[in-house]
């Protein structure tokens, strides 16, 4: 008897230490987040206002602003979705859907899985001898696009790949029972019930490629543009490369800039993810 | 199992029809999108685009230029990239630039990589940068450096073995020397090692090294028995975290004493090694377009002014008097057919020139 108290005791114990143990790393975690966000608010409200989201460069730290950092950054993540996202996922229907299972699917298989670890920078020289030099697009943000397209597609093939897999087989069956084609099937039942999970792969693909600098500088994006893209063709400098250019300025005045573009990089992070959050819920109804 | 199947088949047709019509929207205006941006591309021709690149250091300088340009000319698109004096040249050379910003001359290899594609430039030096050596502000004892004991730190055979202030000079306490410096990609590093060293890319590797100059501007600020260098500009900003160690370049026709870094110091060349000039490399052709003709007869005309107030030196006027006529006369070529500017006199280097 007194074995199994002492047992159990030793038991409880184990478990309120694993419990301070996960709560600690939680807090950690949301502590330096917290902390981060703190001081990057901290420098850099102040400089968000209408003004600063309204101009393009300059060298007076208080009339420089975000604009076309701003517009292309969004240009470009919106131009990488529309190409990548109906690839990546026609791609994991292939896959998934029709290709048989042989020593060839499984060697693609294999080259996705690797290429989803690929460093940015290769994809940004890839894209500069193909995209830019080869296609002759020039430094443009197509080239930009497409180039972070290749960087994400791996992501969304294999996100989408687990999503199509995870609907349960039953479904497919009763469709094909009721005579449905392959393609019914798919666009039917599979895409509609896998929707949610794929977009889950595809929020956490375009977070990525919002961020991304070192590509889209290999490209060729720039840093003093003082226009808007008006075509595909288009030269465009993207959010992070004016927030580096700032925050490697000697005045503290353009470090103020500096935060407030990483809130600006923030927000509309926040808002594709709440947008893409929106849409799975509406569709796992 | 039975209960999932069983959810899962209720939920699919009060779902698909809005799910089809989401996507067929999503690919509309997809296609839509493209179709719209592709008839645009056409006039594109009409508006002119004139294209630099090149060094991060020249940067601030070139940005002030543009940016004064283009508010007397609205219908000019200007745009910067910031690829590196090496990389600048190497998209100059492309031909995918009509101007290059660079933090040194162009080297001999880069020189015959443009002519081999037919490719020639004008040289315009803009403006001056000096780098400034630093202290922590605690610092008592350094009160200057010689470049031979700048050498005896920063030599790649110190590598490991000078660690301690008491190494530096006779006299100088036991503390730990913490050095930092910008990293192996930056003209700041060529710079400095060419002057100090006698030889780009000689340097020890154990240092704090940062493409970001603020980084070790923090970096001195926090150890007391920290030394580093950078461009003159981060140590103004910061003069109340820094100490700035004057430097005696052991040149008896130069003066005997230390000198600081300034303004005047670094145009009358007493600042010896460690000033440089800035580049401007404009792309030499038959008919240089009205575009570019514009741009650097601007560019020539406020840079003294625009350098200033970025935090560079200027020019003499004299000195810039010879630059505009190097440019006026459209001299073709480079003034440092080695590639080594440590030790020139600019002012003859451009009256050779023209």
């Amino acid at each position: 008897m007194e074995h199994y108290r002492r047992h159990a005791l030793k038991q409880r114990l184990y478990d309120t230490l694993f419990q301070v143990v996960a709560l600690a790393g939680l807090l950690f975690a949301v502590m330096v987040l917290m902390w981060l966000l703190y001081t990057v608010f901290e420098d850099g409200i102040g400089r968000l206002n209408k003004q600063f989201l309204t101009s393009f460069p300059s060298r007076r730290a208080e009339e420089a602003g975000i604009l076309a950092g701003m517009v292309g950054s969004v240009l470009v993540v919106l131009l990488t979705i529309v190409i990548a996202v109906p690839l990546g996922i026609g791609a994991a229907i292939y896959l998934e859907e029709y290709g048989r299972k042989n020593w060839f699917s499984r060697f693609i298989e294999l080259n996705i899985a690797n290429l989803a670890g690929v460093p940015s920078i290769v994809y940004g020289l890839l894209g500069l001898g193909l995209f830019v030099r080869w296609m002759q697009l020039d430094r443009s943000l197509i080239a930009g696009a497409l180039t972070l397209s290749l960087l994400i597609m791996p992501v969304i093939i294999i996100s989408a790949r687990e999503a199509l897999r995870s609907v349960p087989p039953g479904i497919r069956e009763a469709s094909f029972a009721m005579g449905a084609t392959r393609w019914q099937t798919i666009w039917h039942h599979l895409l509609p019930i896998s929707f949610p999970s794929i977009l889950t792969g595809i929020i956490l693909a375009v977070s990525r490629a919002i961020g991304e600098t070192a590509p889209l500088i290999t490209i060729g994006a720039l840093t003093f543009v003082t226009f808007l893209p008006d075509d595909l063709r288009s030269p465009f400098t993207i959010l992070p490369i004016q927030i580096f250019n700032w925050i490697s300025r000697p005045q503290a005045a353009f470090h103020e800039n500096a935060a407030a573009g990483i809130i600006v990089l923030l927000c509309i992070t926040l808002l594709l993810n709440a947008t893409a959050i929106y849409l799975r819920n509406r569709f796992s109804r | 199992m039975e209960q999932q199947g069983k959810g899962a088949i209720s939920f699919v047709p009060a779902t698909f029809t809005t799910m089809r019509h989401q996507l067929g929207k999503v690919g509309l205006c997809a296609v839509a999108f493209v179709m719209v941006q592709c008839g645009s591309s056409e006039r594109q021709s009409s508006v002119t685009t004139l294209r630099i690149d090149g060094s991060s250091t020249v940067y601030p300088i070139t940005e002030a230029v543009a940016e004064e340009f283009q508010k007397q000319h609205p219908d000019v698109r200007i745009t910067i990239g910031v690829s590196g004096t090496g990389g600048g040249f190497k998209k100059f050379c492309n031909g995918e630039v009509h101007i290059t910003n660079a933090s040194r001359p162009i080297a001999p290899g880069e020189v015959s990589n443009c002519s081999g594609r037919g490719l020639h430039f004008i040289e315009l030096p803009v403006a001056y940068d000096g780098l400034a050596v630093v202290v922590h502000p605690d610092n008592t004892w350094v009160d200057k450096l010689s470049l031979s004991e700048l050498r005896r730190i920063w030599e790649s055979a110190a590598q490991g073995k000078i660690t301690n202030w008491n190494q530096v000079r006779p006299g100088f306490p036991d503390m730990k020397l913490q050095l930092f410096g910008p990293g192996t990609d930056s003209g700041t590093f060529e710079y400095f090692t060419e002057a100090v060293m006698g030889e780009r890319g000689n340097s020890r590797g154990d240092y704090t090294a940062s493409e970001d100059d603020n980084v070790l501007v923090q970096g001195v600020n926090a150890n007391p028995g920290a030394l580093g260098y950078f461009g003159i500009a981060y140590y103004l900003e910061n003069h109340e975290k820094l100490k700035l160690v004057p430097i005696d370049d052991e040149n008896e026709a130069n003066g005997t004493a230390a000198v600081t870094p300034s303004e005047q110091t670094v145009q009358d060349g007493t600042y010896g090694p460690l000033a440089r000039a800035l580049y401007l490399y404009v792309r030499q052709e038959d008919t240089i377009p009205e575009i570019v003709n514009r741009f650097v007869d601007f560019y020539l005309e406020h840079v003294n002014t625009l350098a200033r107030e970025v935090g560079y030196i200027p020019l003499q006027a004299e000195l810039m008097e010879l630059v505009k006529l190097r440019w006026q006369n459209k001299v073709s070529g480079t003034m440092y057919p080695d590639g080594k500017e440590v030790g020139t006199n600019l002012k003859e280097k451009l009256q050779g020139g023209t």
